[in-house]
C-alpha cells in the first residue's frame, strides 16, 4: 500500500498526462485540414443551392433575358458546379454583384463563389484575403471607338476622351499604359455602363474602355453598331475568373477540377451531347476516369463519381460554352487566346489521374 | 436615492451599455479581419494612385497619392456644393415669391413646377439634366465660338486661361478688397448701396488684371481642345439636377416662414406707405430669416450630401474617386469608407455649425 501523498502524486502525473493527450489530439486534428469535401460544400447542401456571385448585366458573361433567366458563361460556370456538388443545375441562387461591391460580399460570405468576370490580380490575392482558383476567359482590356475618328491603335489615342466604368482596374491600366507610351489619354468615370454607353454615344468621348469579351457585348447594344468598332489591340492582360473565399481549400479544389473538367472534355471530344454515350462505350481511360466509369476521383474531393459528367452535360464542355455566348452566332468574339492550347490558346487543363 | 442621483445612475448605465456594444462591433470586426487575413490601416494613404482625375481644381498629377486624391476629390465635391447652394436658395426664393404673388399665372407655374420636382427622383433628374445637356450642346468639330477663343461644345466650355504674377496678385487682391469692403461696408460709414459700388470696382480689377496676364487660349489639336480653362458639362448637369431639385423644398420653406410671419407686420408696413416690394426686402423677409433657418440648414446638408449623386454621371467627387476608384484599387473598404464618411461628416459639421452660428446671430434677443 503506497502513501496517500503518493497516491495524489499519481493521480495528477496521469490526468496531467490524460489531459496533455486530449490538448495535443485537439491541436493536431485542428491543423489538419477538414475532410472532404469541406464546409462550404456542407453549409451549400444544408441550404440546398450554391450562392453564385455574378455581374449585373454583360453580354456574353452574365445578363437576363426579357424573362428574367440569366444567360453567359458565367452563368454555366454557376450551374456546371451545381450540378457537380449538388446534383442539380438548377439548385443555384444568383447575386449580381457591383464591381465595386463584389469582392466584399464574398469576404463577407453572402456568396460561395464569384464568377464575375473579375480579374485576378496580386492585390486581390494578397489583400483582400480571396483566392484566384481558375480562368475561365483570357480578355484584356480594348478600346471600342467611333469608326470615323480614323483610329486603328491604341497610342493614336493621344488627347482623346475615353469613357470608363469605375470600381475595376481599368482607369489604372489607362494610366498605367499612358505612362509607358506618352500618350494622354483623358479618362471620364462613370458608375454604371448605361450611362457612359450613352455619354460616348452623344459624342462626350471618343470611345469607351472594358474587356474584350464585355466590349464585343457592349458594341451589340448600341444604337448603330457599324459606326463603332473595337480595336483589336489589347492595353493589358485580364484573366477573369473564379474567386473563392481564403480559409476553405478543399471548396478550392472542388472548383478548380471542375474548371479542369470542362476544358479536359473539350480536349478529349467529350460533348453534352455524347457524354452519357461516351461513358459507357469509349475505350480511354483517360474519358472512363473524366466521366465516373473508372477510378474514384469524386471520392477524394468528397463527391460522388459522375461529378464531371454531370458538370459536362449543364451547358457542354467550355468550347460548347464559348462557342453558345462568344461564337459566330452570338457575339461573334474569334476564340483566339480562350482556344485550348492544342489551337495556340492559353487553356491548358491540368491532367486528371 | 434623490432624483439627481437616479438620473445619473440611469445615464452611466446608458453610456457603460453604449460603450460595451460599441466594443463588441470593434472587436467583432478586428476578429473577423483577422480569420479572413485582411489587413487594416491608413498607410495605403500614402501609396501612389496612378490614375487620372478628369476635372480638378486642386493640383493634381497621376503620380501623386491617394491622400492627395481624397483632398482633389474633396474639393470637388466643396466646388460643386457651393455652387448648387447658390443657385438652390436663388431658385427656391424666386419659386416662392411666385407662388406668394397672387397672380394666377405665376403660382400656378411656381406650384406646377414644385410638385414635378419634388415628386420624382433625384437621381433621375439628374441623369436627366446630363443627357439633355449633352443633346443640346454641338458636337465638338461644330463648337459654338465667343470671339475667337472662347468655345462651348458637347465636351464642355473653353475659356482662356490668364496666367502670370501681376495678374495673380492684382485679381487676388481686387477680391480681397472687395469682399472685405462688403463685409464691413455699414461699420465704415458707407451710404451708398453695397451692389452699386463694390461689383464695378470688381470687374475694373480684373479688367486691369487681364492687361497683365499671358493669355492661353484653348485650340483644337487632335481629339480636342488643348489648352484654356475648361467647365466640363458634368458639372453644369449636376449643379441643375441638385439645385433645381433642392429648390423646391427651399421654396416650401420659404413659403411657410413668409406665411409665418402676421399678418399685421405688413399691414403696418403698408400703411406706412412701402411699396410692396420694399415691404418683403424689408420688412417680411428679414423676420421670416429667423424661421427659415433650421429647415434651410437641413436642406443645405442635403446638397452636400446629394453631390455624391454626380459620380452617375462622371463627375469626379469624393464618392467616385475614393469609394470607388480607391477603395477597388487599393481594396481597403473598411478604412475607404471610414474616411469617407469621415470626410461629409466633417463638412456638414461644419456647415451646420455655421448655420447655427448665423442662426443665434438673427434670434430675438431676449425682449
Amino acid at each position: 500500500m503506497t502513501s496517500l501523498p503518493a497516491r495524489v502524486l499519481r493521480a495528477g502525473r496521469i490526468a496531467l498526462a490524460a489531459g496533455a493527450a486530449v490538448f495535443l489530439s485537439g491541436a493536431i486534428a485542428k491543423a489538419q485540414v477538414a475532410p472532404p469535401p469541406g464546409p462550404t460544400v456542407e453549409a451549400m447542401k444544408k441550404r440546398g443551392a450554391l450562392n453564385c456571385g455574378i455581374d449585373t448585366g454583360v453580354p456574353g458573361f452574365a445578363f437576363q433575358d426579357n424573362k428574367g433567366v440569366w444567360h453567359g458563361i458565367d452563368i454555366d460556370y454557376c450551374r456546371a458546379i451545381a450540378a457537380a456538388v449538388l446534383g442539380d443545375p438548377d439548385k443555384v441562387k444568383y447575386t449580381g454583384t457591383t464591381a465595386a461591391a463584389r469582392f466584399t460580399v464574398l469576404q463577407a460570405g453572402e456568396i460561395d463563389v464569384l464568377i464575375r468576370d473579375s480579374t485576378l490580380t496580386f492585390t486581390r490575392s494578397t489583400v483582400l484575403g480571396l483566392d484566384e482558383v481558375a480562368v475561365n476567359f483570357y480578355a484584356g482590356q480594348g478600346f471600342l471607338v467611333r469608326k470615323s475618328v480614323g483610329v486603328t491603335k491604341a497610342a493614336e489615342l493621344q488627347g482623346a476622351t475615353i469613357c470608363v466604368i469605375t470600381g475595376a482596374t481599368l482607369e489604372l491600366n489607362i494610366a498605367d499604359f499612358a505612362r509607358s507610351t506618352g500618350a494622354k489619354i483623358g479618362t471620364l468615370l462613370f458608375d454604371k455602363p448605361e450611362e457612359a454607353i450613352a455619354a460616348m454615344e452623344a459624342g462626350r468621348c471618343d470611345g469607351y474602355t472594358d474587356d474584350s469579351g464585355s466590349l464585343a457585348g457592349m458594341r451589340s447594344t448600341l444604337k448603330n453598331p457599324d459606326d463603332w468598332f473595337v480595336m483589336p489591340e489589347l492595353i493589358s492582360k485580364e484573366p477573369l475568373g473564379l474567386h473563392a473565399r481564403s480559409g476553405d481549400p478543399r471548396w478550392q479544389k472542388i472548383l478548380f477540377w471542375i474548371d479542369n473538367a470542362l476544358k479536359s472534355a473539350e480536349e478529349f471530344g467529350v460533348t453534352k451531347a455524347n457524354a452519357d454515350q461516351l461513358k459507357a462505350s469509349s475505350k480511354d481511360p483517360f474519358i472512363l476516369r473524366l466521366l465516373g466509369a473508372e477510378g474514384d476521383t469524386g471520392k477524394a474531393l468528397g463527391l460522388d463519381e459522375t461529378w464531371a459528367l454531370r458538370a459536362i452535360k449543364v451547358a457542354g464542355n467550355y468550347g460548347e460554352m464559348y462557342e453558345t455566348h462568344f461564337g459566330p452566332k452570338a457575339l461573334n468574339l474569334p476564340r483566339g487566346l480562350n482556344n485550348l492550347y492544342t489551337h495556340g490558346g492559353l487553356h491548358y487543363p491540368l491532367p486528371i489521374r | 436615492m434623490t432624483s439627481r442621483g437616479k438620473a445619473l445612475a440611469w445615464q452611466t448605465v446608458a453610456v457603460l451599455v453604449t460603450a460595451t456594444i460599441v466594443i463588441y462591433f470593434a472587436n467583432n470586426v478586428v476578429t473577423n479581419l483577422a480569420v479572413r487575413g485582411i489587413q487594416f490601416g491608413f498607410g495605403f494613404l500614402w501609396a501612389k494612385a496612378g490614375f487620372d482625375i478628369p476635372f480638378h481644381l486642386a493640383e493634381w498629377d497621376v503620380n501623386f497619392s491617394y491622400g492627395r486624391a481624397l483632398w482633389v476629390a474633396a474639393i470637388n465635391t466643396l466646388f460643386a456644393s457651393a455652387i448648387c447652394i447658390v443657385l438652390a436658395s436663388m431658385l427656391g426664393l424666386t419659386l416662392a415669391l411666385m407662388r406668394l404673388s397672387g397672380n394666377l399665372l405665376a403660382m400656378g407655374t411656381s406650384r406646377a413646377l414644385i410638385e414635378v420636382i419634388r415628386n420624382t427622383p433625384q437621381l433621375l433628374q439628374i441623369v436627366f439634366f446630363y443627357f439633355a445637356v449633352l443633346q443640346a450642346l454641338p458636337p465638338m468639330r461644330q463648337s459654338v465660338t465667343i470671339g475667337t477663343s472662347v468655345f462651348l461644345n458637347v465636351r464642355g466650355l473653353y475659356l482662356p486661361a490668364a496666367s502670370g504674377t501681376l495678374w495673380d496678385w492684382i485679381t487676388g487682391l481686387s477680391w480681397a478688397a472687395v469682399l472685405i469692403a462688403a463685409l464691413l461696408w455699414r461699420r465704415i460709414g458707407m451710404q451708398l448701396p453695397r451692389l452699386l459700388v463694390l461689383p464695378p470696382v470688381l470687374i475694373l480689377g480684373l479688367v486691369v488684371a487681364g492687361f497683365t496676364a499671358q493669355w492661353d487660349a484653348p485650340a483644337l489639336k487632335g481629339f480636342n481642345f488643348q489648352g484654356g480653362v475648361r467647365v466640363p458639362p458634368e458639372i453644369l448637369a449636376l449643379a441643375l439636377g441638385v439645385s433645381i431639385y433642392t429648390s423646391a423644398f427651399i421654396a416650401e420653406n420659404i413659403r411657410a416662414a413668409i406665411i409665418g410671419i402676421h399678418k399685421g407686420q405688413t399691414e403696418a408696413a403698408f400703411s406706412l406707405g412701402l411699396t410692396p416690394g420694399r415691404t418683403m426686402a424689408l420688412v417680411i423677409l428679414p423676420q421670416a430669416l429667423r424661421i427659415l433657418i433650421p429647415p434651410l440648414t437641413s436642406q443645405y446638408l442635403n446638397i452636400i450630401k446629394s453631390t455624391t449623386l454626380g459620380a452617375a454621371i462622371a463627375y469626379p467627387e469624393i464618392l467616385q474617386i475614393f469609394a470607388r476608384t480607391v477603395l477597388n484599387q487599393s481594396g481597403r473598404a473598411i478604412e475607404v469608407m471610414t474616411l469617407v464618411l469621415g470626410v461629409f461628416l466633417a463638412i456638414n459639421l461644419v456647415a451646420s455649425a455655421a448655420m447655427n452660428a448665423w442662426n443665434r446671430k438673427l434670434a430675438l434677443q431676449g425682449r
